[in-house]
């Protein structure tokens, strides 16, 4: 049994930090969310030449460092730390690991481009009737000639706005909600018939309604099998859900670290507040909540590389850590800040919001309980 | 014991129903079901609606403007209002200022005051927190100096004030300054009425988390204010800042409010699908806690009505107000959170600015984030839930 990590992993963690600590200031972070485009280029453009970050999670004959999932792990949860909007997760955790197990052709040229940050990707799999279930897909892929063509509309998709490509899932066959048809497909985001409504979302980042209108794509855009990529993107979220647990540890350990050093520093009735036992057992049952999503966070990171029933069941078990930790930490942390909690101005906020959406990110809390229920006791009479 | 109405009961909530059906401005409910911020005209046009009615100030004695409703009455007014999705009339004038002149102030303050604060014509802002005295309000620090200046006299006042809610339409604003720096915090503190455009007053904006402008930073440098807009005794403030704190807390139960957020709530889920391909209120989990909501609310429902039922053999709201202020705002709270998670993956976009990005998503989603976010402070202000343990714990336990 080890729980440590390697040398390499931890001077990646190292590299991360001291380049967000010295780039990434809440002020630097501020600004550039209010400014267009909203996200820095330059940054990402630094994880890829400056820091070589973006290939750490890539085989060294894809031209990364060897990595894996354990790496992104840390990377996440750097980025949590400091708030990072710029796309790690869609461009490298979930278009990186659709191109390491789909391998569709040109998979490693793509692969190339992400890790010298030419590419960047936004993962359009929600649509507005389908809540968290990935299979209620109403956007079409009709074979046509060689190709296909897409037909629908994609909800809320994050980081659409500064992607190259997006990656869709489309029905080729199958009813609504079937797990036969769905399939895979990576399209220009400036393919003809692509439109998108940009917004900003509550936590910062930048997100799109993606309206596909007969786009036209070759076979080679498909990624996994014809009607059959279901087991991929249940995958493939999964490793996205595990690097959404690592960014959330990042974010609850700021909730956490912040709330106690506030409550040191705030007097009310001549003491600090934190000299009130009641504000104490609170901070501790945060940090209780701290330490148990860093344990799951853990297990699902290993889970990944187990059976699909095992992975999926400790994806879901993490997730369901995560999101009950940042309703109780996030809300603990404002509440206990008091009305500076409630500022723009203080960083606490950010965190608090951020923290909130992780908890319906690729499912809420009750979507993975529920997951977690059929996978361990079968389904509910 | 019963719950039985009245036939006056009726025939009033009947009156009431037809009232705000017939009068409440569509152009109003418009711009609140697209999340649009509201302006200062917004709210006064409803307050005079109700002025004209003779309904905007039910709780005041008779004699100023009054409804003389009973409890049952006030209890349906609420009711009614809640359920046409009204505004509600701004607490700052009505309902905290108000009791504290016709209790405390003199019969000049009161002829001065009481008829604009009913009518909506004086937009009111309350100066009590400062950055240093939120939940310890007896530690505030804003100075009042007594001076005479030909032959008049007057209070220059310096400080800070903080959290002042909608200040930055403010017309007059009520304030709480230290007169006596040396006696015990809650003795030497006095109740001031100061008029906004005096010289000297600045209200910068604090935007919250959620984005909007709500709350202000005042700041007072060498204000001079009349000492006839001092109300009650010098040094005795304090007498008429616990008056309010007590008021302030018997509107916050806000059942009828929730009553109606429940409504929506359950409106929202059953359009909205689950995962299992049904309306998310047949799914399992969603529909227990909303069935747990409902029976807290419930429970809440029934403490306020024996409070009602205490008050009307005249008592004032008392140490039981506490406890409907913490079950009411976590009430709310829960409710806010099951309107965004009802709403999915639409809780995430930023309605933004004017409500800039209304539209994405459905009308009931829309800016779902923003009110969870911002409900946040209701179990911070008012006296931070923590505190209101603390008086229960001290008053009425004894402890």
């Amino acid at each position: 049994m080890d729980f440590s990590f390697t040398e390499e992993q931890s001077m990646l963690r190292d590299t991360v930090a001291s380049y967000l600590a010295d780039n990434y200031s809440f002020d630097q972070r501020r600004a550039a969310l209010k400014a267009e485009p909203g996200w820095r280029p330059q940054v990402w453009k630094a994880f890829a030449d400056e820091l070589g970050i973006l290939g750490a999670a890539f085989s060294e004959e894809q031209g990364g460092l060897g990595g894996g999932s354990t790496d992104n792990m840390v990377i996440m949860e750097e980025l949590g730390k400091a708030l990072v909007v710029e796309p790690y997760l869609p461009t490298v955790v979930i278009g990186g690991g659709f191109l390491k197990h789909g391998k569709p052709a040109g998979a490693d040229e793509l692969i190339g481009k992400i890790i010298a940050g030419e590419a960047i990707i936004a993962f359009a799999y929600a649509e507005p009737q389908g809540r968290y279930t990935v299979t209620d897909l109403k956007t079409t892929a009709k074979k046509d000639g060689g190709g296909y063509v897409l037909n629908g509309h994609k909800a809320v998709v994050i980081g659409a706005p500064y992607a190259t490509h997006l990656i869709v899932t489309a029905r080729t066959g199958g009813g609504q909600r079937e797990a036969q048809g769905v399939s895979v497909f990576i399209v220009p985001k400036g393919a003809k018939g692509v439109t998108t409504r940009d917004y900003p979302t509550v936590d910062g980042f930048r997100a799109s309604e993606v309206y596909f209108e007969n786009v036209a794509v070759g076979a080679e855009a498909m990624i996994g099998p014809e009607g059959q990529a279901l087991p991929l993107v249940e995958k493939v979220m999964d490793e996205a859900l595990a690097a959404t647990c690592a960014e959330a540890c990042g974010v609850l350990r700021q909730l956490h670290e912040g709330t106690v050093e506030y409550a040191r520093q705030r007097k009310q009735f001549g003491q600090p507040i934190s000299s009130f036992q009641v504000l104490q057992h609170r901070m501790v049952d945060m940090f209780i909540q701290l330490e148990q999503s860093i344990s799951m966070t853990y297990m699902a990171d290993i889970k990944l590389a187990d059976s699909d029933v095992e992975r999926a069941k400790g994806v879901s078990a993490a997730k369901v850590q995560i999101g009950k930790a940042c309703k109780f930490v996030g809300q603990n942390a404002i509440q206990i800040h008091g009305g500076m909690g409630m500022t723009d101005e203080m960083a606490i906020g950010h965190y608090f919001k951020r923290a909130t959406m992780i908890e319906a990110a690729f499912g809420s809390t009750d979507h993975h309980l529920a997951r977690y229920e059929t996978l361990s006791l079968g389904k509910a009479a | 014991m019963n719950l039985d109405f009245s036939p006056e009961d009726n025939a009033f909530r009947e009156e009431a129903r037809a009232f705000l059906a017939d009068k409440y401005p569509k152009a109003l409910r418009d711009k609140q079901e697209r999340g649009e911020t509201l302006g200062k005209e917004d709210y006064l046009s409803w307050h005079r609606i109700l002025a004209e009615k003779g309904w905007s100030a039910p709780s005041w004695p008779k004699e100023w403007g009054g409804t003389d409703w009973t409890p049952t009455q006030k209890y349906i007014w609420s009711e009614e209002q809640a359920r046409a999705d009204t505004l509600g009339i701004l607490p700052f004038g009505v309902a905290m200022l108000a009791p504290v002149i016709y209790t405390f102030g003199t019969e000049e303050q009161k002829a001065k005051f009481l008829p604009d604060i009913r009518d909506g014509k004086i937009w009111w802002c309350q100066g009590y927190s400062e950055p240093g005295a939120g939940s310890d309000l007896a530690s505030l620090k804003t100075r009042a100096e007594r001076v005479t200046e030909d032959g008049q006299d007057y209070y220059i006042v310096n400080g800070q004030k903080t959290w002042t809610t909608l200040g930055q339409h403010a017309d007059w604003g009520f304030f709480l300054v230290r007169t006596d720096p040396d006696s015990k915090p809650q003795a030497g503190i006095s109740f001031l009425l100061i008029d906004m455009k005096t010289p000297g007053v600045t209200v910068r904006p604090i935007i919250t988390l959620e984005g909007g402008h709500e709350v202000n930073d005042v700041f007072l440098d060498n204000v001079k204010v009349p000492v006839e807009n001092r109300v009650f005794h010098e040094n005795q403030g304090w007498t008429c800042a616990k008056a309010l704190l007590a008021h302030e807390r018997s509107g916050i139960a806000g059942v009828a409010r929730s009553k109606r957020g429940l409504e929506r709530v359950r409106e929202m889920a059953s359009t909205e699908l689950s995962d299992a391909g049904g309306s998310l209120l047949a799914d399992a989990f969603f529909r227990r806690k909303v069935a747990e909501l409902e029976i807290d609310l419930r429970a809440l429902e029934f403490t306020e009505l024996r409070t009602l039922a205490g008050e009307s053999s005249g008592k004032g709201p008392g140490t039981e107000s506490s406890i409907l202020k913490i079950k009411g705002t976590e009430i709310q709270q829960r409710l806010q959170e099951l309107a965004l998670e009802a709403a999915g993956h639409y809780g995430a976009p930023f309605l933004g600015e004017g409500g800039h990005n209304s539209g994405v998503g459905p009308l009931h989603s829309i800016d779902t984030a923003g009110d969870y976010f911002n409900g946040r402070k209701t179990s911070i202000y008012g006296g931070s839930n923590e505190i209101q343990r603390n008086i229960i714990a001290k008053m009425v336990l004894g402890l």
